[in-house]
């Protein structure tokens, strides 16, 4: 039993695959958890899918597309809060449109690709376990310094998603803030491409905190839930990928479904089990939040 | 133009004979929204520990003109001064409480972590708060009767209870003005007069407010002065001189019957402005009030 555990850790790869996928799925914990606070889950699935063509183009040029997708995903989460402040458009449109052109170009110059199928697959759904050292590395050193991001500003990121007018009147720079965590959910999101993919990287960002919205009340717990939750969703789902032969992205994705799941029937405080036992319906009611008057 | 509205309407009142700044004063003052002024030529002055009863009908003003006292809209012309200082640099000594609809009530804060806000703006970026802070805010709960309630999360409060928590983080930070944007509003009528208690008592420990609201009996009861806005400034005095049928009528439209009763004035049936339809007077719970996230 320990052996099959400590086995997979003998090979190189598996190490490599380890610290990219364990810092970038921390990464998208924390800042994951401001995503589903304000409702910006499109804004990250939009980054990730547009960043196919800043990817596309560093593959075609021979370069690292992680940087592609660095220098596309920034510039596209600055747009997409710029226009939708400036044009007054609705953000998801805003979104909608950013999210469909970065990923119709992509295709396209991929499809000029030579074993197209192929590589645009590795980038689509991740290949964390052909990550090189320079790979991990580089991914680690990009998820923490998002992390120490996030903790340096903590309190104004707290405040503005709380209550932005109230943080402007208390003198927090809110359009700065309101355009820093666009651009931490756009690094964070390419920091977890090599691991989930630019489809699946959603699902790191907003399972694990969604789950630990069920399970702890306040925010920093809510926070340390969510990684909880993604470190252990990444540890299972590579043993899973190794032991079943299942591709390592989507085996992580499903392991954190997993979680959520039983947090949505187990919770303690909001789950499907606990509000059946808590019948009849009315006392329901009276239990739920905010009706105490 | 109006009798009542000479001494007032839209002229600057001369400064208190001490010579020291008003609290808050406001010369000339035009705001708005792209190119629509929402406030036309607003003067007035507050005076220590006086409290102003701002009314109006919805898209009167109100809002934009608290949001112009805290420096959050540039003026288009003329100034707020707060004790003689140009207010937009003196954001932090205000306090302010939001309209209930603008607050996230499902965000995962506590009563505690919420009082605590109002002490951020004291710590400048990548400072942490420090214990003086947590005290100034338990001090602040214990004033709205919250400490209590701390640890409980927002969502969790009744409507009187919201409110009082908002009230705690406008205070945290020991303002000299506070500006309490519609806290009648959905309330019943015991948390009404609890939170009448608390203004009563800021009041008397010197703290000069200035809240809208659509209530005129509020307004009569428990403010020095009243400012009628309809998007230029209809009147402001004393409650009983200024809020007269004539006054009333020309800020909220048509059709407002007055009655007056135990020395305060009732507003009865509803102005025509286009909003009119929304229910602002009812007692109804607002526990289950949705809460509409901000763009």
């Amino acid at each position: 039993m320990l052996d099959s555990l400590w086995e997979p850790l003998g090979y190189a790869f598996m190490q490599r695959a380890l610290v990219a996928a364990l810092l970038a799925s921390v990464a998208c914990a924390v800042v994951g958890t401001f995503v589903i606070l304000r409702g910006m889950a499109f804004m990250g699935e939009a980054i990730g899918h547009s960043s196919l063509a800043g990817m596309a183009v560093a593959y075609f040029l021979g370069g690292n597309v992680f940087w592609g997708a660095l220098a596309w995903a920034v510039p596209a989460s600055l747009g997409i809060t710029f226009i939708s402040r400036r044009a007054k458009l609705r953000l998801d449109t805003a979104i909608g449109i950013i999210f469909a052109g970065g990923f119709a170009l992509g295709i396209i110059l991929m499809s000029q690709v030579n074993n197209y199928t192929a590589d645009l697959f590795g980038l689509l759904f991740g290949n964390v376990l052909a990550a090189s050292w320079g790979e991990a590395a580089l991914t680690g050193g990009m998820a923490l310094g998002v992390l120490a991001a996030v903790a340096a500003f903590y309190k104004e990121l707290l405040f503005t998603a709380y209550d932005a007018d109230m943080a402007a009147a208390s003198g927090i720079p809110v359009r700065l803030v309101q355009y820093f965590l666009p651009v931490l959910v756009a690094v964070t999101t390419v920091v977890a491409l090599k691991t989930v993919g630019i489809v699946l990287v959603l699902a790191l960002l907003v399972t694990p905190p969604a789950t630990a919205t069920l399970l702890a009340r306040r925010l920093p717990g809510i926070m340390a839930a969510s990684v909880a939750v993604a470190v252990v969703s990444v540890v299972a789902g590579l043993y899973l990928s190794f032991y079943a032969d299942l591709p390592t992205g989507p085996s992580i994705v499903m392991v954190a479904t997993g979680f959520f799941l039983l947090a949505l029937l187990f919770s303690p405080s909001k789950g499907v089990w606990r509000r059946l036992q808590r019948s009849p319906p009315t006392e329901t009611a009276a239990a739920g939040s905010g009706a105490d008057r | 133009m109006l009798d009542t509205a000479k001494l007032t309407g839209g002229h600057a009142i001369p400064t208190p004979d001490d010579g020291s700044p008003p609290v808050l004063e406001v010369r000339g003052l035009w705001a708005g929204y792209d190119h629509t002024p929402a406030l036309q030529e607003i003067n007035f002055q507050v005076a220590q520990g006086d409290i102003v009863g701002v009314i109006g009908p919805n898209g009167s003003g109100k809002s934009t003109l608290l949001k112009a006292i805290l420096g959050l809209m540039p003026p288009w012309r003329g100034e707020v001064l707060l004790l003689g200082h140009a207010a937009a640099s003196q954001q932090r000594r205000i306090g302010y409480m939001p309209q209930m609809e603008r607050v996230d009530w499902d965000f995962p804060v506590t009563v505690d972590d919420v009082a605590l806000m109002g002490r951020y703006a004291r710590r400048g970026l990548l400072r942490r708060t420090t214990r003086e802070d947590r005290e100034a805010a338990s001090a602040a709960l214990d004033r709205v009767g919250m400490l209590p309630l701390r640890h409980r999360l927002i969502g969790e409060l009744s409507g009187g209870q919201r409110r009082r928590a908002l009230l705690a983080r406008a205070l945290a930070n020991n303002p000299v003005l506070l500006l309490l944007d519609e806290p009648m509003a959905g309330l019943d009528a015991t948390a009404q007069h609890q939170l009448l208690d608390i203004i009563a008592d800021l009041q008397a420990s010197g703290t000069t407010i200035v809240l809208c609201t659509h209530d005129l009996s509020c307004v009569s009861s428990c403010c020095v002065k009243a400012l009628c806005l309809n998007r230029r400034q209809v009147a402001f005095g004393p409650p009983d001189a200024v809020l007269n049928e004539t006054v009333l009528n020309e800020t909220f439209g048509t059709h407002l019957l007055l009655v007056h009763g135990d020395g305060n004035a009732y507003a009865y049936g509803h102005h025509t402005h286009p909003d009119a339809d929304h229910p602002h007077q009812t007692a109804a719970s607002d526990g289950t009030e949705p809460s509409p996230r901000r763009k």
